[in-house]
């Protein structure tokens, strides 16, 4: 039994250095399982490695590439995936495959839909990196990237640019809807400087808590704001609602390059702190014992995901669904750890969204569906499938 | 050099006095039992001790003031497993444990060889080798405690504080597991400061016990000292008898005549 047991563990360890796998390692599970009785077998068939696995990370990055070649591919115009590959290969310096799509056909994709697909690729990423990364900080499975009221503050600066644009602007709404991503993602910050201010003057009792209920107070008196100034520009309703409910549209590459920087830094930080989240889930008391700055990395990762959020709100509108869902079924299917959640939400969550985008814009041609309607349309049965067929629950 | 050196410690939870002064060494190498009512400050003695509460007086840890101790250092001298431990849901007991490592390891790093290394001891050590792969919510009571424990060796501190090790375990599993950390203090030279109920067991694994009452410290001393009847009763209000066993004294409760 001691033989086993030193089987058992040897293998991990060597699986998690860098050094290559010995053949020992290989055959040492295998034969310390078949020894094991066969309830302790069972439940190692899947270990739980907080480390990422390797096969996960290369599912995810075929899901965006799938996705992201399905988004150039189809469409009014519907190429052929293969050539659409090959176009998209040739970007790279040094390529030169013949893709057999016309000069009209390749300027279809890397002018008019690359973008799109890019941003939508952006967006998904961000909103599920945002919201693993609140799920883990307010160790809450609810804790969506809108909690600290991104999305009403959000709001509150779309609502006013367009109240603002269709009255101010003779010729029609026009000027205000430039104005929406600037204002939106202006109100956004504020919400979140709010939510902040309120929450660290809760005074002694400082917990993850304070600022959740911060939030919801900072996002109930926005979202007053915004139904009054909604009510007192009935005219504006459906703009700002088409806005609501989220919307991927590009004019060539300046959303894609307004959100790149916001996604590079969240994600740098976010990233490097996901085995502090791992720590932070067993409390704030029993991190502060094991070394750790709770309240500090709490409140980087907080401000880091709400940066990128509002970026990604200022750009695409009010995308729901994403950052609530994309996390969970990461975490049903590949694990737990903030190790294995995050890295693989931003990648799910790229290509899910590319998905969705795709539906909403081709389903109903050549009008669109808002893409929160696809999200949630789409999200919300996979989700009940995954929570019934996944063995491992703890939410 | 003592493990620790507590003089005139006061801490105020929401501006309400707990801890009104507290004198306390803790030799190196020591098992001191902290005991008291509920509500007088055991708790909290630890958790100031831990680094994990703002306190007025002095704590010295290893000879060093603990306010010159920056957090992550101290998390290397000084593990607590406190009373009731939050379980992670879904996390195997491997990565727990793991956690364990985290004041060795770099803010932006990984696990390192020899981080595996230190927890593949501790989980042999502590016979929780068949559990590594389990997640940690599905153990027993026991085996739970026992990888609670296993954690905080992970940090390879020299001081292990226990808040109420053995509150939920029955008669059995409470032997065990003092039985263990009375074993591992030997083995690596740990220091332990505890906090327990259980005035009878505590008196049998303790070197020594400190009688907290409403945030002083009422007695100190061996165990043949602190669990006297006339202590325990003015103190506890409790009416009890206490017979001397082979290890320490016995204290066994005793219904009113009335």
């Amino acid at each position: 039994m001691v033989r086993d047991q030193q089987a058992r563990i040897t293998p991990r360890s060597a699986r998690s250095s860098a050094a290559p796998r010995s053949a020992r390692s290989n055959a040492a599970p295998r034969s310390a399982q078949s020894n094991a009785t066969p309830r302790s077998a069972r439940s190692n068939a899947a270990p739980r490695s907080a480390r990422l696995k390797a096969r996960w990370l290369a599912v995810g990055v075929a899901a965006v590439a799938i996705a992201a070649v399905a988004g150039l591919a189809f469409g009014p115009v519907a190429l052929n995936p293969f050539g659409v590959a090959a176009e998209l290969l040739n970007l790279i310096p040094g390529v030169d495959i013949h893709s057999g799509l016309t000069e009209r056909e390749a300027a279809i994709v890397i002018s008019l839909r690359l973008p799109r697909v890019v941003l939508g690729l952006l967006v998904g990423a961000m909103l599920a990196l945002a919201g693993g990364c609140f799920q883990g900080v307010f160790r809450n499975p609810l804790a969506d990237p809108y909690l600290l009221g991104v999305a009403a503050g959000a709001g509150l600066g779309a609502t006013a640019a367009v109240a603002l644009g269709a009255s101010s602007s003779i010729e029609g709404g026009g000027s205000g809807s430039g104005l929406v991503p600037a204002f939106a993602f202006a109100g956004a910050l504020v919400a979140v400087a709010l939510t902040f201010g309120l929450g660290a003057s809760g005074g002694r009792v400082r917990t993850p808590a304070t600022l959740i209920l911060a939030g919801v107070a900072v996002s109930a008196f926005l979202t007053a704001i915004q139904t009054y100034i909604l009510q007192r520009n009935v005219e504006t309703i459906r703009e700002v609602y088409s806005w609501l409910l989220g919307r991927l549209s590009t004019n060539g590459w300046r959303e894609v390059v307004l959100l790149l920087p916001y996604v590079a830094v969240t994600a740098v930080v976010v990233l490097a702190h996901r085995r502090e989240l791992d720590v932070l889930s067993v409390g704030d008391d029993e991190a502060a014992s094991l070394g750790l700055h709770p309240q500090r990395s709490r409140y980087l990762l907080v401000a880091a995901a709400s940066l990128g959020t509002a970026a990604a709100v200022a750009v695409s509108g009010l995308i729901g669904f994403v950052g609530i869902i994309v996390p969970h079924t990461i975490r049903l299917m590949a694990g737990s750890s903030y190790r294995v959640i995050l890295p693989l939400s931003m990648l799910f969550g790229a290509a899910f969204l590319s998905l969705a985008d795709l539906l909403a814009r081709t389903i109903l041609t050549p009008s669109e569906i808002p893409i929160g309607v696809v999200t949630a349309f789409l999200g919300a049965p996979f989700f009940v499938l995954v929570l019934r067929t996944a063995k491992r629950v703890g939410l | 050099m003592n493990a620790v050196d507590i003089a005139d410690l006061h801490v105020a939870l929401d501006s309400t006095p707990i801890l009104l002064g507290i004198d306390l060494t803790v030799g190196t190498g020591e098992w001191v039992t902290v005991i008291g009512p509920n509500g007088a400050g055991k708790s909290t003695l630890l958790r100031a001790v831990g680094g994990l509460l703002t306190f007025g007086g002095s704590i010295s840890l290893l000879g060093t003031g603990a306010e010159r101790i920056r957090r992550r250092d101290r998390a290397r001298l000084v593990a607590i497993v406190p009373q009731t431990p939050v379980v992670p849901p879904g996390m195997a007991v491997l990565d727990y444990v793991l956690l364990g490592r985290t004041p060795y390891i770099r803010p932006l790093g990984r696990e390192s060889r020899s981080d595996l290394a230190a927890v593949d001891d501790v989980l042999r050590r502590l016979d929780l080798v068949r559990f590594a792969d389990r997640a940690l919510e599905t153990l027993s009571g026991g085996e739970r405690q026992r990888a609670f424990l296993a954690r905080a060796l992970a940090q390879g501190a020299p001081l292990l504080l226990l808040d109420e090790p053995t509150s939920a375990l029955d008669i059995g599993h409470q032997q065990e597991v003092l039985d263990l950390v009375d074993e591992l203090r030997t083995d690596r030279g740990l220091t332990v400061l505890a906090t327990m109920h259980d005035l009878s067991l505590a008196g049998e694994y303790a070197d020594r016990m400190v009688l907290l009452a409403a945030g002083r410290v009422v007695a100190t001393g061996p165990p043949r000292d602190v669990l006297t009847e006339k202590l325990l009763s003015e103190h506890y209000g409790a009416r009890v008898r206490v017979i001397d066993g082979e290890n320490g004294p016995l204290v066994v409760p005793v219904r009113s005549s009335a």
